[in-house]
């Protein structure tokens, strides 16, 4: 039970960084396509605020507040009850509401797959996919330290 | 799932315009002492949080103000989760800590001065205690007066704090520091702030 | 003092009108859209996140334009907006040593676990004017490596090994981190303060700083243990959610800045650290706030303070561009009243020292015709 309840967290957390990092146009795309349903009572928002952000001191020492960035969260309840919520960085109010949604759908069952297979998938691949461009684009500008050997070995 | 729901529920419906409404009256109240201000049921805490109090803690309250709750409030695990959805406002480890108070049973309430007074530098480091009452208008009588108070106002608020004539009069002397008090009635507030004085109680 | 006028209600919307149209500029010319400042103007968008302390690209690229590319004028704007924003809440502290990585440079070291990677820096290049940059020319693709995934620890985590090096800066464990957002400036104040003033601080004011504390000003022998940029991922405790939620990632620069110390009665011979962390892509302004963490922990070391930078009330007063420009462009206020009263005292000085003048002039033709 313990482990599976912290399966069931590690999976609807990764749900919500995906989509945290996800183009709005891109959820709103993959949702159409996917024919998810986004009928949902506002319970909260979508509404704009900020988050301090923290740093370590030295990187790894005591944290200090760094300076604010732009959130924006919703939260909404389905038909079915389930409850979902989403935050993410910037001040994309639709973007929020349809991550709430696909909380609460991932939470239900009869949703989950379809949630996992036709949003998060693509959405994720395409994430890795731009990360991977940036660390090999990065990796071309690593520097190869030679030395000059003298003498005879 | 219980406390998860009632957590998220009862919340203003209309964000705004319902926190403009509840600050209005609590700065009408604040203004002119004793007087009553009404207030629709705008909001809908988990028990024993009253609607009133509820709506005045979504209003003024927020992730900068901690909030200390009395032991019968405190007991209550769906009213802490109700207000950190609702407000972000963080628990006040001690009363001193506390820039915000919610006090279900005043009767037993720990004494005023063991709240945050404020300095003289920053007299509005203040504890602000908001008591549930069950109404304003059937326990002692207390004659004010004071600044916002043409003559004299009335208020008569059961359940008050043991010793309060006493207490309030230590909480004038401490001026420009000291305790304003919202005093949360169903469908009404009315406002103690710090430079009303009460100048006689009824038996 | 002030006193109220009225009047120029009309020449004030005039100005505001002439200025919409001189930022606009000349029609035929297109308007610039706030993605191609994002895109094209980024290390300006990251200047004003920056020192506006607030994180949202757009945002920062509306105010760039809106201030017509007055840096100042946009940290101004962006300041003002984020005081109409509401604060859900503090994120966990970032993991810089997980940043996905995008420069790193060590000046300490050469070899260090995950390497040397320049990532997309003006070092090296002449410093020539492109006239082929003005011509529109198309750009090529960037090289790719393939790699293996690779680990790059902070710098800190592979010098701490010998003990030569002080570790990260501790706090006591029931340390609240300050906030002086919240809370007015106090002197003196603790290290994470100062480091959160720095932050947000005038990257000019902090680089010249750093500066005089290379030229002999409170001299430091720092040395750029690593300097790295990428983006950190962001979460945060909420009350409705069992785990921390998270919010996506924001790029961010760090210096390490590692420093000779030869020991002083407080703390014994070793190597002492500066730390920098600011918003966005800029590593002289994360240099020169590492120089300045350093300089200001003068005290704390049991060195002199005999500088300038190492001066903690002077430094985090005067680090914040906004206040700076607040205080010297309200002169431009009418001071009438102020100038009429100080009109009068001048006026009387003078009729006084003229009258001196005379009678010393007096005197001394006395003097002569007696002599």
């Amino acid at each position: 039970m313990r482990g599976q309840e912290a399966r069931e967290q590690a999976g609807r957390k990764a749900l919500m960084a995906t989509l945290a990092h996800a183009e709005a146009d891109e959820i709103a795309r993959l949702w159409n396509e996917a024919g998810l349903p986004s009928e949902a009572e506002l319970l909260r928002g979508p509404e704009t605020g900020l988050v301090t952000v923290r740093g370590r001191i030295g990187g790894g020492g005591a944290p200090f507040n760094v300076g604010e960035a732009t959130v924006t969260r919703a939260t909404v309840r389905l038909p079915s009850g389930q409850v979902g919520h989403s935050y993410a960085l910037g001040r994309d109010k639709g973007k929020a509401r349809l991550a709430a949604i696909a909380d609460a759908l991932w939470q239900d069952p009869a949703h989950r797959e379809t949630v996992e297979t036709k949003l998060a998938a693509p959405l994720r691949a395409a994430l890795n996919a731009a990360r991977e461009t940036r660390r090999v684009e990065t990796a071309a500008t690593k520097v190869d330290f030679f030395t000059m050997v003298r003498g005879e070995d | 799932m219980n406390i998860a729901t009632q957590s998220i529920d009862g919340g203003f419906a209309d964000p705004v315009f319902n926190a403009q409404a509840v600050f209005r009256a609590v700065m009408d109240a604040m203004a002119r002492p004793g007087t009553v201000q009404d207030l629709p049921q705008l909001a809908h805490p988990p028990a024993p949080l009253s609607a009133t109090a509820g709506a005045v803690a979504l209003s003024l309250c927020d992730n900068d103000t901690p909030v200390w709750l009395d032991p019968p409030l405190q007991a209550e695990t769906p009213v802490k989760a109700w207000l950190g959805f609702h407000t972000g406002a963080p628990l006040a480890n001690t009363p001193a800590d506390a820039h915000f108070a919610l006090i279900a049973n005043p009767k037993e309430m720990a004494a005023l001065d063991g709240f945050a007074q404020g300095t003289q530098e920053y007299p509005d480091r203040s504890t602000t205690l908001i008591f549930l009452v069950d109404d304003l208008a059937s326990g002692p009588s207390l004659l004010l007066e004071g600044p916002g108070i043409e003559k004299t106002s009335m208020i008569a608020p059961p359940g008050m704090p043991r010793h309060f004539v006493e207490q309030w009069k230590q909480n004038n002397q401490r001026f420009p520091r000291g305790v304003d008090i919202i005093l949360a009635a169903p469908g009404s507030l009315a406002c103690l702030p710090r430079t009303t004085r009460i100048k006689t109680m009824e038996a | 003092m002030y006193v109220a006028v009225k009047g120029g209600e009309a020449a004030i919307a005039n100005a505001h009108r002439l200025l919409a149209d001189r930022r606009r500029g000349d029609r035929s010319v297109p308007a610039l859209r706030l993605n191609q400042i994002v895109e094209q103007l980024a290390l300006g968008v990251d200047r004003v996140m920056s020192e506006g302390s607030l994180y949202d690209r757009e945002l920062a690229a509306l105010a760039v334009v809106q201030a017509r590319g007055d840096m100042i004028e946009a940290i101004f704007l962006v300041r003002a907006y984020r005081t109409t924003l509401p604060r859900f809440g503090y994120t966990n502290p970032v993991d810089t040593g997980a940043m996905q990585v995008e420069r790193r440079i060590s000046a300490t070291y050469k070899d260090l676990p995950g390497g040397q990677v320049l990532g997309p820096t003006f070092d090296y290049t002449h410093r020539l004017l492109d006239p082929e940059l003005a011509a529109g020319a198309e750009v090529e693709a960037p090289a790719q490596r393939p790699v293996e995934a690779e680990a790059m620890p902070r710098v800190s985590a592979i010098l701490a090994h010998e003990g030569l090096i002080e570790a990260d800066g501790e706090m006591p464990l029931d340390h609240v981190p300050g906030d002086i957002t919240r809370e007015p400036l106090q002197f003196p104040m603790a290290r994470d303060i100062r480091l959160q003033a720095l932050s947000r601080g005038d990257e000019g004011f902090l680089l010249a700083l750093g500066y005089s504390t290379q030229r002999g000003y409170a001299r430091n022998h720092p040395f750029v243990g690593e300097v790295r940029i990428g983006e950190v991922e962001l979460e945060l405790d909420v009350p409705e959610l069992p785990f921390p939620v998270p919010l996506g990632s924001i790029r961010v620069t760090e210096c390490q800045m590692v420093n000779q110390f030869k020991g002083s009665a407080k703390a014994p011979p070793q190597f002492t650290r500066g730390y920098g962390l600011v918003f966005g892509q800029s590593e002289r302004k994360a240099m020169a706030m590492a120089l300045c963490d350093r300089a200001l922990r003068a005290g704390e070391l049991g060195e002199d303070v005999v500088a300038a930078a190492q001066d903690e009330e002077f430094v985090i007063s005067h680090s914040d561009n906004v206040q700076a420009t607040g205080f010297v462009e309200h002169l431009k206020l009418p001071h009438y009243v102020d100038f009429q009263a100080e009109l009068g005292l001048v006026r009387r000085m003078r009729a006084e020292y003229e009258a001196r003048q005379n009678e010393d002039k007096a005197a001394e033709e006395k003097r002569e015709a007696a002599e």
